[in-house]
């Protein structure tokens, strides 16, 4: 089965000379048809870079992009089956709602009946019926960002795009959108390469999940298999809180040159059959768990506790005994 | 608090700027035709007939209109042209190109000029209706070009990469996204260019040959007067006709002006 | 239901300037570039070359010769003079434009607000963008012998002010509209509005706060505007110096319609390109303002003014 999305050692260098970025460093990915996967990072990774050379909005400095199988690497975004969402939804102040999203059949000269028809439709989809025949600025955040879903699907592209669409919303509206996406994206079956940097979000919404890092991919995984078994540092620490032990520490707790050790394996209890004795030095309290900071080894360990455990959370400076199964120990590659 | 004498030498300034003008419109319906007299021993309004009679006036206009047109569309292109290559442009000519565009119109009139007319002497190109206009052009680029940089400037570029995105290629894009945002600017350049066109007098002077546009007219009375309250009655057509065009443009674009009021 | 894209002559031109940025630079400028190198940058070279020709005097025509004798000539006593003399009245102009601006725009930038702010604003305006020369022709009507200024002075009893300064040699003239002080006052009623609207910007750049320290620490509101205002208002004034001395500089026509008979620099060139048909001696001597203004220009940006612009 052709991959919906491939990247094939794709570069891209901004600047000449000595002031020259390597924004995406030697990028290989395959993304399969009918998947939600999410390039995921922190700004500057070279994430956004990798959509706006699938989108066509910046040319690779080497390598090749393909699309349903076909080399589009120097093909400008208008030859691409590929729409995009755009971060602050990129609408066209001067027309209407309407025309908006009927924008894309317009350029491909189909008759207005017919374009105006279906744009209607779209605003069904995304629930926003009614609205056709008001202006961008009259609607809310949340509305402008349907509207931008509408448009970059009407033209039914292969392949949806989403630039961290749901930035700017507030944190229950963003919630929301989240499950509509996700919901929307199983309806159409439409392949979506979405973006962002929080890694809850990337988490929760993705079929599978790519991590970025300097420009380059360090994993490519299901949610599972990022957070569980992440393969170096930096998805260990950048996909949820991680205790990444070296040196001493990691040979005296796990017996390995270097680990990981996620905070909510861990538990607290007596000494018989303890794996690390420590010392609390901070105590946070989260709502629904509890996190400490634990001296032991020359390092600061971090353990989450839920809330509810019959557990009495120990006070600043105690002596604790920290517990955790084997399995909750992952190798990580060094350096 | 500002002080009483603040107060009247600011006012007494602005009335000292604005007396001559309204002195004009007083003239035009002066009765007296042999001279400036003040006060003018009557009004009327039958100097605005005969003017309305003066062929030489008339064709005055219409060649300063005609100049004025195509200046202003030549202006319109070569400023739209130049203003999408450098709104958003960083390599290193763009300061240059900018500073070239202005020099017509910030040199003084009369180094423009005699520039033009030694170029022109220089290639035998004889002197005509296309040498006044070649020299209107050449200064009224720069006030299209900044009127349509200010607007271009403002624009949102994820607007343009939506547009390409959802199909449209280079030149429906243009059409469909650009001129439209671009519209009101592009107006306002070209107001203000027709009207920078239809006053000037300075380079007009090097450039032309036997052509009178309006103000080589006006000019010309100024140094011989022939019929004085018709040229009264000129002057105030003027100030009317090319007060509007600017009052219009400063409108269409208020929102574009940096530190705006 | 999937509707085609269209594939013409305008897509494959929009692709290739799409995927080679330089061709679509070269595109957008070449035509300007093409027109102001040519007729622009290539007038101002012959402007150059033709202020180094001669005219023969017999032929009439021009030679083509490298030569520096428009130079030597510029050297004569009727065009140095008329160079003095043009210089004396643009730097008149200027400062008689500095005193006259300063209230109005120092009254705009610190107490107008709203309305008001805005109706000065276009009050200021207004004059800056009607025609120049029916500007020129209002005050050729109010200089008149018989016009308001002359009606004005016999109503306040001072004819006999008017006269003796009419006879002061230098400054006077015939009658008001042809003598050096009617082209003086012409002059700066012309250029005023270049010169609010520079200083208007930079005194609105004086934070408040420093004027109240002023103030506060004892100084007397002349002192504080010597030590204080005037000094940061200097790169306004430098700004709008740049206008009224360069505009003097060149101008031939108010001289022309004002002036008693003494030539100024605009005129002298006027005149030798058009009636005498001497290109090259008026393209040397209208090098003169070139410099004259590169020199103020130079000495402009030490004090500030580009910045104010």
């Amino acid at each position: 089965m052709t991959a919906a999305v491939s990247l094939d050692r794709v570069s891209c260098t901004f600047g000449t000379g000595a002031q020259a970025v390597r924004a995406v460093d030697s990028v290989d990915l395959n993304i399969d048809a009918g998947e939600f996967f999410t390039l995921l990072g922190p700004s500057g990774s070279g994430k956004t870079t990798v959509l706006r050379m699938i989108g066509g909005f910046t040319l690779p400095s080497s390598g090749r992009v393909f699309i349903g199988g076909q080399d589009v690497s120097h093909q400008p975004p208008y030859a691409r089956p590929v729409n995009t969402v755009f971060q602050d939804y990129a609408l066209f102040p001067h027309m209407s709602v309407r025309d908006n999203v009927a924008y894309p059949l317009m350029v491909r000269k189909a008759p207005r009946a017919l374009r105006e028809a279906k744009a209607d439709q779209l605003l069904t989809l995304v629930q926003l019926p009614g609205v056709g025949s008001r202006r961008p600025a009259q609607l809310s955040g949340g509305q402008r960002q349907r509207v931008a879903l509408a448009r970059a699907l009407i033209s039914e592209p292969q392949v949806l795009l989403l630039d961290e669409p749901l930035g700017a919303l507030d944190l229950k509206l963003r919630e929301q959108m989240q499950s509509e996406l996700k919901t929307l994206q199983r309806r159409l079956g439409i392949t979506f390469l979405f973006i962002t940097h929080d890694q809850h979000e990337a988490l929760s919404m993705s079929d599978r999940i790519g991590v970025f890092n300097q420009g380059r991919l360090e994993q490519v995984g299901t949610p599972q298999q990022v957070y569980d078994t992440p393969t170096t540092r930096f998805v260990a620490q950048f996909v949820g809180a991680a205790n990444v032990l070296q040196g001493e520490a990691a040979q005296r707790l796990t017996g390995m040159a270097c680990a990981m050790l996620r905070p909510e394996r861990i538990t607290l209890g007596p000494q018989a059959g303890a794996k690390a004795e420590g010392q609390v030095s901070e105590v946070q309290y989260f709502g629904s768990f509890t996190r400490l900071k634990v001296q032991t080894w020359g390092t600061s360990v971090q353990a989450d506790l839920p809330t509810g455990s019959a557990l009495m959370v120990p006070p600043l400076s105690a002596t604790v005994h920290l517990h955790w199964d084997a399995g909750a120990v992952h190798a990580l590659a060094t350096g | 608090m500002p002080s009483r004498w603040l107060r009247i030498s600011a006012w007494a300034v602005v009335l000292f700027l604005h007396i001559p003008l309204a002195l004009i419109v007083l003239y035009a319906f002066s009765a007296e035709d042999k001279s400036y007299v003040f006060p003018p021993p009557a009004l009327t309004t039958q100097w605005f007939a005969v003017a309305w009679e003066r062929e030489d006036v008339w064709d005055a206009i219409k060649l300063s209109f005609q100049v004025a047109a195509w200046s202003t569309a030549v202006a319109l292109v070569l400023g739209t042209l130049a203003a999408a290559a450098l709104a958003r442009a960083t390599f290193f000519g763009r300061d240059v190109i900018s500073l070239l565009l202005i020099l017509p119109i910030a040199l003084p009139g009369i180094i423009t000029g005699i520039a033009l007319r030694s170029g022109f002497h220089t290639l035998e190109i004889p002197f005509s209706f296309w040498t006044i206009v070649i020299g209107h052009a050449t200064f009224c680029v720069v006030v299209v070009f900044n009127n349509a940089v200010a607007r271009l400037r403002r624009l949102n570029p994820n607007l343009i990469e939506a547009s390409m995105d959802l199909g449209a290629d280079g030149f429906q894009t243009v059409r469909y996204i650009i001129l439209p945002q671009l519209g009101s600017a592009l107006l306002a350049g070209a107001l203000l260019a027709f009207a920078l066109s239809f006053d000037e007098v300075i380079v007009t002077t090097f450039t032309a040959g036997q052509q009178t546009t309006l103000p080589i007219w006006m000019l010309q009375e100024l140094i011989r007067p022939r019929q004085r309250p018709v040229t009264n009655v000129v002057a105030v057509v003027i100030i009317a006709l090319t007060f509007v065009p600017i009052l219009v443009a400063y409108l269409l674009t208020r929102a574009d002006e940096p530190g705006h009021r | 239901m999937h509707v085609d894209a269209p594939q013409g002559l305008s897509r494959r031109l929009s692709d290739l300037l799409y995927t080679r940025r330089g061709l679509l630079l070269l595109a957008l400028l070449g035509p300007v570039l093409l027109w102001f190198g040519v007729i622009y940058l290539g007038s101002l070279f012959a402007l150059l070359a033709n202020a180094f020709f001669r005219l023969d005097d017999f032929t009439g025509q021009v030679v083509r010769e490298v030569g520096f004798s428009n130079f030597v000539a510029l050297l004569e006593p009727a065009n140095l003079d008329s160079a003095r003399r043009t210089i004396v009245m643009a730097i008149a102009v200027t400062l008689a434009c500095t005193v006259l601006a300063f209230p109005l725009a120092y009254y705009m930038a610190r107490h107008a607000r709203g309305a008001q702010k805005a109706a000065l604003y276009i009050a200021v305006m207004l004059p800056l963008w009607s025609s120049y020369l029916v500007r020129l022709y209002a005050w050729k009507l109010l200089l008149a012998k018989e016009g308001a200024i002359s009606w004005l002075a016999q109503q306040l009893h001072a004819q006999w002010l008017l006269d003796a300064l009419l006879a002061t040699p230098a400054i006077g003239g015939p009658s008001l509209s042809f003598s050096t002080m009617g082209t003086f006052i012409v002059f700066v009623y012309m250029w005023l509005p270049f010169m609010v609207l520079p200083i208007m910007a930079a005194v609105e750049r004086i934070p408040a706060s420093t004027l109240e320290a002023s103030a506060d620490l004892g100084a007397h509101t002349a002192q504080t505007f010597r030590s204080v205002i005037l000094p940061l208002a200097m790169p306004g004034v430098a700004a709008g110096s740049i206008f009224t001395f360069s505009l003097t500089l060149g101008d031939y026509i108010i001289p022309q319609v004002i002036g008693d008979s003494t030539l100024y620099i605009g005129q002298i060139v006027y005149r030798q390109q058009g009636v005498a048909g001497n290109i090259p001696f008026a393209a040397a001597f209208s090098l003169v303002p070139i410099v004259v203004i590169g020199v103020y220009l130079w000495l402009a940006k030490r004090k500030g003014a580009f910045d104010a612009l």
